[in-house]
């Protein structure tokens, strides 16, 4: 049995029919072909398939397709606007805050959401807020440095 | 110009050329991987430790609805067994074999027993993952459970069950090094001498992408493509068709495309790319696996697992008169890829660590296991080496009553360059040990430190400090060394230049970068060497299509081994250009000089012609020396030979939760001595890294297995505890610069220092802090909150 779903992904709009068991973190890598967005657990804790969902960061990989029926998701694709980088990835880049870039894309949508929150963080909460991301190349330092840069640098809100 | 020669590239922490496609989502990692007609393989696996297969039943799983083939081990007829590329016999006269290593066969599917959770027995293969994961499901093993042994030092203990027939007692081998008759003697002569048990437990590596595999048989021209998560692709080529699958191996390319960390865990030939290279040959379609992380954690190989008797003997005013060590290494149920040379060859040859010490022996007993195979993971040996001395050393000057910086710089090796003969067979390339030790003391303001301490203790709070001074063997290695102890390859790296006629230019290295940064580096080395920009420098790893051969990265070898093959390539570039450039200019090739960008003729500035204009000759030779080959291409292979030995210093100051034995650390401190940079950058950022294994280590990481069930209990992310970035500082890094004689560029090697150095700093500060309490030593990682608490029930001054 296939159930049908829609959802906007980066501002484009798909549509499909899928078996209810299909994992979003699936449907947007193999079904779309959007592979930015990386499976590095079975279990929801490394963070790696992190996306916005209607504006919040949510770990892809613990929602089925079908339950993100008719949501707005961004991926790490749909980050860069017209080919100008993001603050974050701007930093990530500046910092060094990638080596294997597996969990990256996860990262710097924790970011996204993290400075949407708590524009000016403090590093204790820069680490607290990355707590559902895991990153086994960095040790977490530039990481945080990259965030810090991406804090100083975001345009100011409307 | 000038701003050229004064701007050197080599050295400059340039921003990483590879991250653009990282960070906006557009890396190929081997899952993003789509090909028409793609099949899926799902592993069917044992749920036991031990058990015989009676029989497996496949014939539900073959009718399940998309499932297209279903094999077992006795389908895969005349398949070979996964090769051991390190051999330990005495008939070989490799130095050292007290028993010669037991050749055990490893199935890519096993047919007779499961010798690990995990263990895969057969494969179910269909149109889409799901199929392929619902047919798994319906495949029927006849399980026959047998008593298991996951213990490191109860394998080899009388009436334990045993693993292979060609292992009586579970030995695998067993190793020694260094000289006993000088060392006993030297214990006889000691004032003090101690004796502790040193655990190094079993880890996983945890790269953050799980390992994958596509393969794609083309039956029209009888060619094999595989795209692996590899760190070596040329090494699993050469593995899987002359040893296990006995194909050509010039109809099969290896692509290791974009692959998310390695750690040494994507060294080694799996059972899973093994079976799917076989399959899509037998299909005659694609075949893709993709590793979930509990399989990572049931297959990848893991790391460590030693259980050692460290014994130092000391003179009365603190001179190292002697070392003993005793250690059982578990190697798990199957011989892995490197396994037996990392508890002998890059374990026992850096016991010498960075002192002078009278005398050393070292005797090694490898065991199976009903667990997974260990094998190289970062560091490899060289950790685990760096754990028994650095934790001992400390022991040591509390033994004696003497301060633990002061017992290190009392037995220092002093500066040298050239060579210093150890007694574990190495022999160390430069070193200026005691100037990095200096270092990290003063960064910590050592004596401001223990009066804080002092007063702290006073308030009843519990600081510590831990040191650790490594070092490390890199730049693996040179192969004719290798080869008379036990390897069954080569250990050099090939590097071409090939100058298009624009004068950009391709690099093909043998290295492979997975987080390293090389499409950086190595581009740093060209455009430096060439006086041109770096845009114009493109650097091709990872594909056995178009490198012509390679031995990859591990042991931290890219920078100084696959480095100095691409500089001995330039070197040659230039050179045949300066025949052309000769020409050219119509000057005598001795009389050309080659720098920022130009060649010109010596004491005529004037007379130049710049590296893209030779280019364009070299390939349009209308106007050319007699008798040169046009084209501007070069390729050489490198060979070191000696190893590199980076060393350096960290302090790690941690402060002890009474009341629940939480560790936090206050101050992680490195001082690291890799020769020559050539990205300050990146290697800080391997440094970092590495620093955080280490620590995970200490602290919080662990593979364990239920004793009785032999179940790996730590089987997923939510129970084998991988450092966060809230459980972590900042860390304080500097360098001392003592560049190698080894290789022209004077490159030790970065990758592995941080993970070799960190452990015992921990435990060492751990120790330090619980001293008020009576503690002076504490056996096992990691130090978990109910660990260090029932360590302080059980002082006596906490009492």
């Amino acid at each position: 049995m296939k159930l049908p779903v829609k959802m906007t992904i980066n501002g484009q709009s798909y549509s499909h029919e899928v078996e209810p068991r299909l994992l979003l973190v699936h449907y947007i890598r193999e079904t779309v072909g959007l592979t930015g967005t990386h499976v590095g657990c079975d279990t929801s804790q490394c963070g790696a398939c992190t996306v916005l969902i209607n504006g919040q960061a949510v770990k892809c990989c613990t929602l089925f397709a079908v339950q993100a029926d008719g949501a707005n998701i961004m991926t790490i694709e749909g980050l860069a606007k017209d080919g100008e980088l993001h603050p974050i990835q701007q930093g990530f880049w500046e910092k060094h805050g990638l080596q294997c870039g597996f969990c990256t894309p996860g990262m710097i949508l924790s970011a996204y959401q993290m400075l949407e929150r708590y524009p000016k963080p403090s590093e204790e909460l820069i680490r607290h807020q990355l707590e559902g991301n895991l990153c086994r190349c960095t040790g977490y330092h530039n990481i945080v440095k990259a965030i810090e840069w991406a804090a100083e640098h975001m345009p100011a809100k409307k | 110009m000038a701003t050229v020669a004064s701007d050197r590239l080599f050295g400059k922490s340039i921003k990483r050329r590879e991250d653009p496609r990282f960070i906006t989502g557009r890396g190929q990692y081997v899952d993003d991987l789509k090909i028409p007609g793609m099949t899926y393989a799902a592993f069917v696996r044992s749920p036991h430790a031990h058990a015989k297969i009676r029989k497996i039943d496949t014939a539900a799983a073959a009718r399940h609805p998309g499932v297209v083939a279903v094999f077992t081990g006795k389908d895969m007829t005349g398949v070979n067994s996964l090769p051991c590329g390190w051999d330990l016999r005495k008939e070989k006269k490799i130095p050292g074999v007290m028993q010669d290593l037991a050749i055990v066969p490893h199935m890519p599917l096993t047919s007779d027993a499961a010798r690990h959770v995990g263990d895969p027995v057969a494969v179910v293969i269909a149109d889409s993952h799901e199929a392929a994961v619902d047919g798994a499901e319906k495949v029927q093993v006849d399980w026959e459970p047998l008593s298991s042994v996951t213990v490191t030092e109860n394998a080899a203990r009388s009436g334990a069950p045993q693993l292979h027939e060609g292992a009586p007692g579970n030995v695998a081998f067993k190793w020694e090094i260094g000289d006993r008759a000088a060392t006993d003697a030297a214990f006889k002569s000691a004032a003090v001498t101690v004796k502790k048990r040193i655990v190094n437990q079993r880890l996983v590596a945890n790269a953050m992408e799980p390992r994958a595999c596509v393969a794609r048989y083309e039956d029209a021209t009888g060619d094999l493509t595989l795209w692996v998560t590899s760190q070596n692709p040329h090494v699993h080529r050469l593995l899987m068709c002359a040893f296990v699958l006995g194909i050509p191996e010039h109809k099969v390319r290896v692509i290791a495309p974009d692959v998310g960390g390695g750690f040494g865990s994507k060294i080694f030939l799996y059972n899973e790319e093994v079976v799917c290279s076989w399959a899509s040959r037998r299909l005659k379609r694609p075949v893709r696996w993709t590793a979930t992380r509990s399989e990572a954690y049931l297959t990848d190989a893991h790391g460590r697992d030693h259980v050692t008797d460290a014994e130092i003997a000391l003179s009365k005013d603190g001179k190292m008169l002697g070392l003993r060590v005793k250690t059982t290494a578990n190697l798990g149920a199957y011989l892995s890829t490197f396994a037996p040379a990392v508890p002998t060859f890059l374990y026992g040859t850096l016991l010498n660590g960075v002192y002078t010490i009278g005398a050393i022996h070292c005797e090694v007993t490898g065991i199976f296991s009903n667990t997974t195979a260990v094998d190289a993971y970062r560091g490899a040996g060289r950790p685990e080496a760096c754990y028994a001395v650095e934790r001992i050393v400390e022991a040591g000057a509390r033994g004696l009553g003497m301060d633990v910086a002061e017992l290190r710089k009392k037995n220092f090796i002093p500066k040298f360059s050239g060579a210093y003969q150890t007694h574990v067979a190495v022999s160390y390339d430069s070193g200026d040990y005691g100037a990095a030790f200096d270092r990290v003391l003063q960064m910590l303001d050592y004596r401001k430190f223990r009066a804080d301490q002092e007063a702290a203790r006073k308030q009843g709070r519990l600081l510590g400090i831990g040191f650790s001074a490594y070092i490390e063997a890199c730049s693996i290695a040179p192969s004719k060394l290798v080869g008379a102890l036990g390897a069954g390859a080569g250990l050099y790296e090939s590097g071409k230049v090939r100058v298009h006629p624009t004068g950009m230019v391709t690099v093909f290295t043998g290295s492979h970068s997975h987080g390293q940064g090389h499409e950086t580096t190595f581009a740093q080395i060209v455009a430096d060497k060439l006086g041109i920009p770096i845009e114009q420098v493109d650097i091709v790893h990872g594909d056995t299509g178009s490198v012509a051969f390679g031995m990859g990265t591990y042991g931290s070898r890219s920078a100084s081994v696959g480095g100095t093959a691409i500089l001995m390539s330039l070197n040659k570039v230039i050179e045949k250009g300066k025949k052309i450039a000769a020409h050219l200019l119509e000057a005598s090739p001795g009389d050309i000089e080659f720098g920022g960008g130009q060649f010109s003729v010596k004491g005529a500035p004037g007379k130049a012609v710049p590296f893209g204009a030779v280019s364009l000759t070299a390939y349009v030779p209308h106007n050319y020396p007699e008798g040169l080959e046009p084209g501007l291409e070069e390729t050489s292979f490198y060979d070191p030979s000696n190893f590199c030995f980076p060393f350096g210093a960290h302090a790690c100051v941690v402060e002890v939760e009474r009341e629940t034995g939480n560790v936090r650390i206050l101050r992680y401190l490195a001082v690291d001595d890799v020769g020559n940079v050539i990205n300050p950058m990146i290697v800080d950022g391997m440094v970092h890294g590495g620093i955080a294994q280490g620590v995970g280590q200490a602290l919080w990481e662990g593979a364990v297995y239920d004793g009785q069930s032999g179940q790996l209990i730590t089987g997923s992310m939510m129970d084998y505890a991988l450092p966060k970035a809230d459980m972590l500082p900042m860390y304080e890094t500097d360098r001392t610069v003592t560049p190698t004689p080894v290789n022209p560029m004077g490159i030790k090697g970065a990758g592995e220092t941080g993970t070799i150095a960190s452990p015992p700093a921990v435990m060492n500060a751990v120790v330090d802090a619980l001293a008020p309490l009576g503690v002076d030593h504490i056996e096992e990682m990691p130090l978990s909150a109910e660990r260090v608490w029932k360590i302080i029930q059980g002082a006596k001054g906490a009492r």
